[in-house]
């Protein structure tokens, strides 16, 4: 029992991870319905972000202190954000029109673009940073939350409160779910959709680059290629928790998150990449929609 | 002649089968490798483009299927070789080259099967959906395969005989791009590029889209079979890690630059993409960014691809990867 609920909270660690990323995924999907490939590699470029923004940090403020992981957090999220936007702008607005299997080999170049030239940039090289120091904390004589642990935890449940702020009480948040309702409809309200688009890619990336501090705090190490199966298994998370909706990928996101942990712990750690695939097939096989996701009719 | 695509494609590859048994014994070694390798590549593109090209359905997991044939006819080869050999009557030419047809074909008909199961969730998934199961078949085969210990699992598997030659090669390319060719210019085959097309009036024409699907992927599958066998018998060393997601990339980038749905720039796009990396060894640290840049740029400025000519016999049958469709 003890294991059990042990593994239940090292799952939920996991998965609020991958639920910070499947959002990304989830709110490109609501506004431009495809497929953000390159999102598991901002995810990536967020964790390097945060290295790199530790080690420069690290000669004004102490590090190790709150304050130096707040900056650190801050700076890889906007420049991620930033990021995110200009893949947008160069990548995928010149294809706004063209077929889905077009937009769909576009993002997959762009994300296997970004993983290579990360090699090239960052080196292949495993590397490792930390940000607060981490202790063991017991708790229930037994269960063991690691420091990290709870701040994963905390900046998640933080992220995901003020996502839901500026989605349901600002005028961009009313702007990004009119555009997902229905983009010809939105334009014609008046709302300016390239600016919306924009907006979205640099919230989700800013999402995705806190999960990669969050994920290089967590684990050992950080490479280029780190974001390819977490990006795979929060993809996942989105569509099992219905692709489009917001809180449908942070559920989808933690139940990832401990079907793995459980899958590893108790069946065999081979499995545990296959698992989610696995998952998303029976998903798709048996409720297309997803958890909280909205049935959609294809017109001619 | 520009009548009969078919057959003259079928006899100009039937020459080069030919011409396979003579060359052998003159060329080096290093060239005979890449001649296998690009009769491989040829049928894998090709094969690829029937589900990703003509169906226009997405497929990630082409490495998967590939390592499914070449695993299964591997094993027949190497482990039940010996006593199919006895059966056969001896080690001659004629028996070795029977076990070998047969393993082929064995590890063919291994991956149509596998290419049924993507094929059956691919009825109700289109376009991301189906991209992503498709390489999460893939990454389970993979797992599945590391976890087998009859076949080495994590280690690999080394391969008794390299039994692959340029004849082998070569008319198993021939067939491919045959069949293909001739199956997707058959009046059934117009199902295929009706699917493609659009795939609710293909239904409303009364056209069964789910067989069409289907017919293609196990197609697809039982050919990247067939080039797995060669692979594995030119190779002579197979790990789980060689089939990656990575391979598929490969095989969807030949694909990409030879025009979807255009057999005869497939394989151009297949012979190109074989040769450039090994002449351009220096560069091998670019070559993944050099791709992955490709397929962006083709994607935005020239999505038919790099070798779209309007060739008066192509464009009866091959669909254009045009922009019908605007994403919403």
């Amino acid at each position: 029992m003890l294991e059990f609920l042990q593994q239940l909270i090292n799952g939920l660690a996991l998965g609020s991870i991958y639920a910070l990323i499947a959002l990304g995924y989830t709110m490109v999907y609501g506004v431009l319905r495809f497929i953000n490939f390159a999102h598991s590699d901002v995810f990536m470029v967020g964790a390097f972000c945060g290295y790199y923004a530790s080690k420069v940090g690290s000669r004004f403020l102490a590090s190790g202190t709150v304050t130096a992981a707040i900056v650190v957090f801050l700076m890889s999220m906007v420049v991620c954000a930033l990021l995110g936007i200009l893949i947008e702008r160069l990548a995928y607005r010149p294809l706004r029109e063209r077929s889905k299997l077009t937009v769909l080999i576009t993002a997959i170049g762009v994300s296997l673009l970004m993983e290579f030239t990360g090699q090239l940039v960052f080196g292949a090289d495993p590397k490792s940073f930390r940000l607060l120091p981490s202790k063991n904390l017991q708790i229930f004589g037994g269960l063991v939350f690691n420091t990290n642990q709870v701040v994963v935890l905390g900046v998640t449940v933080l992220l995901l409160v003020v996502l839901q702020m500026i989605v349901l009480k600002t005028k961009m948040g009313t702007a990004m779910r009119a555009v997902s309702y229905n983009h010809r409809a939105a334009a014609l309200m008046g709302i300016n959709i390239d600016v919306v688009i924009s907006f979205t890619f640099g919230l989700g990336s800013a999402l995705a680059a806190a999960a990669g501090i969050l994920y290089a705090i967590s684990y050992p190490s950080i490479d280029p290629l780190m974001g390819v199966m977490p990006g795979l298994k929060a993809f996942v998370a989105a569509v099992l928790g219905g692709v489009g909706s917001i809180p449908g990928a942070a559920i989808g996101g933690v139940l990832i998150g401990i079907i793995e942990t459980l899958v590893s712990g108790y069946v065999s750690s081979t499995y545990r990449d296959a698992i989610a695939f696995g998952v998303l097939i029976l998903i798709l096989l048996f409720k297309p929609t997803g958890l909280l996701g909205q049935p959609t009719v294809e017109k001619v | 002649m520009p009548h009969r695509p078919k057959s003259t494609l079928f006899a100009a590859v039937l020459i080069i089968a030919a011409l396979a048994l003579v060359v052998p014994q003159s060329i080096n070694q290093y060239y005979l490798f890449i001649l296998y390798d690009i009769g491989i590549n040829i049928i894998l593109a090709v094969s690829l483009n029937l589900i990703n090209g003509y169906t226009g359905q997405f497929s990630l997991g082409h490495a998967g299927f590939m390592a499914v044939g070449g695993y299964t006819s591997a094993y027949i080869t190497t482990v039940l070789g010996p006593k199919l050999l006895l059966l056969l009557g001896g080690a001659g030419t004629a028996s070795s080259s029977l076990l070998f047809l047969g393993s082929l074909l064995a590890g063919g008909f291994t991956a149509a099967l596998a290419g049924l199961l993507v094929g059956l969730p691919s009825l109700r998934l289109r376009g991301d959906y189906l991209a992503i199961v498709t390489l999460g078949f893939g990454e389970i085969i993979r797992v599945v395969i590391q976890s087998m210990d009859a076949v080495g699992g994590q280690r690999g598997f080394s391969v008794a005989q390299t039994y692959t030659n340029l004849f082998w090669t070569f008319s198993m390319a021939a067939l491919t791009i045959y069949t293909i060719v001739a199956l997707v210019r058959s009046s059934y085959g117009r199902g295929f590029i009706a699917v493609h097309d659009d795939e609710i009036a293909a239904e409303a024409m009364g056209i069964n889209t789910t067989q069409y699907k289907v017919t293609a992927f196990v197609t697809g599958a039982f050919f990247a079979g067939l080039a797995g066998g060669l692979y594995a018998h030119s190779k002579g060393f197979l790990t789980p890690g060689g089939f990656d997601f990575m391979k598929s990339i490969e095989i969807v980038v030949m694909v990409i630059l030879g025009g979807m749905g255009n057999t005869l720039g497939v394989i151009l796009a297949a012979i190109l993409l074989t040769i450039l990396p090994e002449a351009l060894r220096s560069f091998e640290k670019y070559r993944m960014i050099l791709y992955s840049l490709m397929l962006v740029i083709l994607m935005i400025t020239r999505p038919q691809g790099l070798f779209a000519w309007n060739w008066k016999w192509r464009r009866r049958a091959s669909p254009a990867t045009s922009n019908k469709k605007g994403s919403p």
